[in-house]
């Protein structure tokens, strides 16, 4: 039972220095503690009341948390940009920057999981959901799809990680062999997250806005770009705050894949605009509501006027090599970039599928405060869990954690 | 399904209908699901005791209309209540062997735990499907004196129902929509209605962007024309294919319906119709006890509970008793046409065959089974 004892003196060890840290470590952990808190507590009201004390009605059914939801999907789907090149193509630049990624798939996904779990009528009855015990429509059921490639690539994007980490623990090299398989297939998987969660919408006849053959394509390039510009953001975190060192060149890099999805992503929304104004039909009126409001209905303009600039604006700079390789440029880009994306994908997505209802009816949707708050307490979670994988993870690399025999 | 003998024009897409099979665990209805275990640490008096707290709870208080056993989550209970039920598995039969608590509540606390664990309405047994209704109805009368009859009855063969709508005729006059509210039970707090009419303006055709669904004035209203929609009961429902748990589905009659206790509230399927048909219990529907009607189905007019989805029935516990549906019967002007479709001398046969009948958005190929027509 080596592995065993391995095992229980890493959990001791990392519990060790998830605990200990600077000050400015400890007001960070403090603030997601707080937060997680309220957001529980908004969630516990939830409960209580039920899903009216959200914006959502049976108009605009879906909201706030499925918008975050699908966007989160897409972060977590790009860690594979990492993985690939690491692993696969033994570009040694990304080795430790795809630990990052990982730990940051593991957090999205969690934070996707919980969004769901909120976003749920009967939390109680969830059980109806595990395959065996309840009914699993599947393959009818794109959500069924969805349940199973999202638990299928937190397991692999736990396991991988584990494996290198944990023999990197011991002092050990990590074989290739062992996780070189692993790696191919979360690539190829991670594709398959985000078309399955695309075809949740793309499926159905009822919403024009969302049934386009378009939808999942954008979703894996808005997805490239959001995802990595995220890393960026939080390796250059990390290489400020730790001893962590991360080359130039590995950001330098991922800010090439960021720029690439940017431009094609920019392409799709330039085509998709094209097909709804050029000609419009009846089915182009979520897009005019977005866009341009509806009757005088106008509450996501000043989303959707906020994030297309932005987009633009980030894409611009990050084309230009000059300023992509500022990394004050960069760094502003890539967080303009995500923030775009982010109400892109999100509810600038979400809400006009419900926008005009099946009969034209203009209902709109803001959130309430409770919900806003459940939202802040699961990205306030996600940050958590990311921080404390993260934390232990660099400690393994650094060589300060190690089994002691 | 009955794809294969339509009597109306239908999409010809190639879609391949498959009889969905499903696994269900537990479909046991009675007997909870333990062996005799005795709880070592606990005597009898105590599990009872802490069993009956955990899964009633405030509810041994709770007026009325409260049949449904949604199990409820609160801030105080949430947590409790999720230990408590692993509690209460361990010795539900043990309890229920106890004569020293209250012989009623014990029997609320057995009909809660069996309730709560019990499998997909759609895959039960009729034995199963009547144990559930016996345990609702037995429930009802625990927690209000009150008696309530539920049926459990089956699609009969040979039946497919279907409806029409007599634009000429509605004069917008909502009597349908207040007595469906009134048949189904429905949420008077959000003033929830499964049924919509549309007001709208002569000389604009079907112009439902500039329709208005939601009036107050008197009707019928100068130069306006009204039309209704509720759930069509498509032949080839989206609704259905879309949801996770098979808590949804068509009836061999064509009706499409939910299991309010399979339902896990997810709204996909809300998502998925495109007409508008489904509504949700954003918080917990009330209907004062006067109110209610005691005459139910299981798939239809029985309590609902907060966090489900449900949607118009055409009445499963009138049609099924060969009766019209409450909207068809409170119709003054006779718009509203219900009937067999498989019967070639039902009135909604004659209709299909002899007006100019027409579907709304059928590019979809969803095929609902409910047509509008004009004198
Ligand atoms: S009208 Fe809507 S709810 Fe009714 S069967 Fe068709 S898709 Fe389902
Ligand atoms: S809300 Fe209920 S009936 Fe609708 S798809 Fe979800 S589980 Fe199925």
């Amino acid at each position: 039972m080596r592995r065993l004892k391995v095992f229980k003196s890493l959990v001791i060890d990392s519990v060790d220095a998830i605990t200990q840290g600077s000050k400015k470590y400890h007001i960070w952990m403090a603030f997601l503690t707080f937060m997680m808190l309220m957001g529980m507590y908004c969630y516990s009201i939830q409960l209580d009341q039920g899903l009216s004390a959200t914006g959502m009605t049976d108009r605009v059914s879906w909201g706030l948390y499925i918008s975050n939801f699908t966007f989160l999907v897409g972060v977590a789907a790009a860690a594979v940009m990492l993985v690939m090149p690491t692993y696969v193509l033994k570009d040694i630049d990304f080795k430790q920057a795809v630990l990052i990624g990982e730990g940051l798939a593991v957090a999205a996904l969690i934070m996707c999981l919980a969004f769901v779990i909120a976003d749920m009528g009967g939390p109680s009855v969830l059980w109806h959901m595990i395959p065996g015990i309840g009914v699993f429509n599947f393959p009818n059921s794109m959500l069924t799809w969805d349940v199973l490639v999202l638990n299928g690539y937190l397991f692999l994007n736990i396991t991988i990680p584990f494996y290198i980490l944990f023999r990197h623990y011991q002092g050990k090299e990590s074989k290739a062999s062992v996780y070189v398989p692993g790696a191919i297939l979360s690539v190829f998987w991670a594709v398959g997250i985000h078309l399955v969660t695309a075809f949740l919408y793309q499926g159905l006849q009822a919403r024009p806005f969302w049934n386009n053959a378009l939808l999942g394509p954008r979703f894996l390039a808005s997805a490239f770009a959001a995802g990595p510009a995220l890393i960026i953001l939080v390796l250059a975190i990390i290489r400020t705050y730790t001893a962590f060192k991360i080359d130039d060149k590995t950001i330098k890099k991922i800010a090439m894949v960021v720029t690439v999805a940017a431009q094609i992503n920019l392409i799709m929304l330039i085509s998709e605009l094209f097909k709804e104004f050029y000609a419009p039909t009846h089915h182009s009126e979520s897009a005019y509501y977005l866009f341009f409001g509806l009757h005088g209905k106008t509450a996501l303009l000043p989303w959707i006027w906020t994030a297309i600039p932005l987009n633009v604006l980030a894409t611009v700079l990050l084309t230009f090599h000059k300023l992509r390789n500022n990394f004050r440029v960069l760094f502003f880009s890539c967080f303009i970039l995500f923030v775009a994306i982010w109400i892109e994908k999100g509810f600038g997505l979400i809400v006009p599928g419900f926008i005009p209802g099946p009969y034209g009816k203009i209902a709109e949707y803001t959130p309430t405060g409770i919900e806003i708050g459940v939202t802040l307490g699961i990205w306030a979670m996600g940050a958590f869990v990311f921080t404390i994988l993260a934390k232990t993870a660099i400690g393994i690399e650094l060589g300060k954690l190690r089994y002691k025999k | 399904m009955s794809s294969d003998n339509k009597k109306w024009f239908s999409l010809n897409l190639n879609r391949k209908k498959k009889e969905s099979s499903g696994t269900c665990g537990c479909g046991k209805t009675s007997g909870g699901c333990g062996s005799y275990s005795e709880h070592p640490q606990m005597t009898d008096e105590e599990f009872a005791e802490a069993a009956i707290n955990a899964s009633i709870g405030e509810e041994r208080t709770k007026d009325g209309f409260d049949q449904v056993f949604d199990v409820k989550m609160d801030r105080r209970s949430a947590f409790k209540k999720l230990t408590a039920s692993l509690l209460i598995g361990a010795g539900a039969v043990s309890t229920s062997c106890s004569v020293i608590s209250g012989d009623e509540s014990k029997e609320k606390a057995q009909i809660d735990w069996e309730e709560q664990f019990k499998g997909n309405y759609k895959l039960m047994d009729d034995d199963e499907k009547k144990g559930t209704v016996e345990r609702l109805m037995r429930s009802y009368e625990l927690r209000t004196g009150k008696n309530i009859s539920m049926s459990s009855k089956n699609a009969e063969d040979d039946v497919l129902f279907g409806y029409a709508f007599n634009i000429s005729k509605c004069q917008g006059y909502m009597d349908c929509v207040n007595a469906c509210v009134e048949e189904n039970n429905q949420d008077r707090n959000s003033q929830m209605q499964y049924i919509r009419i549309h007001e709208m303006k002569d000389g604009k055709g079907f112009n439902f962007n500039e329709a208005d669904d939601n009036y107050y004035h008197e009707v019928p209203a100068e130069g306006h024309f009204y039309m209704g929609t509720q759930c069509f009961h498509c032949d080839n429902p989206p609704c259905v294919e879309v949801c996770p748990v098979q808590a949804t589905w068509r009836e061999d009659d064509g009706l499409v319906v939910v299991d309010y206790d399979w339902c896990v509230g997810c709204r996909y399927c809300m998502a998925a119709c495109p007409y508008d048909g489904r509504r949700f219990n954003w918080s917990k529907p009330e209907v004062p006890e006067t109110e209610i009607n005691k005459n139910q189905h299981y798939l239809g007019n029985r309590m609902r509970k907060k966090g489900v989805v449900e949607k118009c029935t055409f009445c499963v516990q009138r049609s099924r008793a060969g009766k019209n549906p409450a909207c068809v019967e409170a119709c003054p002007t006779g718009a509203r046409i219900f009937g067999n479709l498989l019967d070639p001398n039902s009135t909604i046969r004659w209709v299909l065959e002899n007006k100019k009948v027409f579907r709304l958005k059928e590019d979809l190929g969803t095929e609902p089974k409910f047509w509008y027509f004009m004198d």
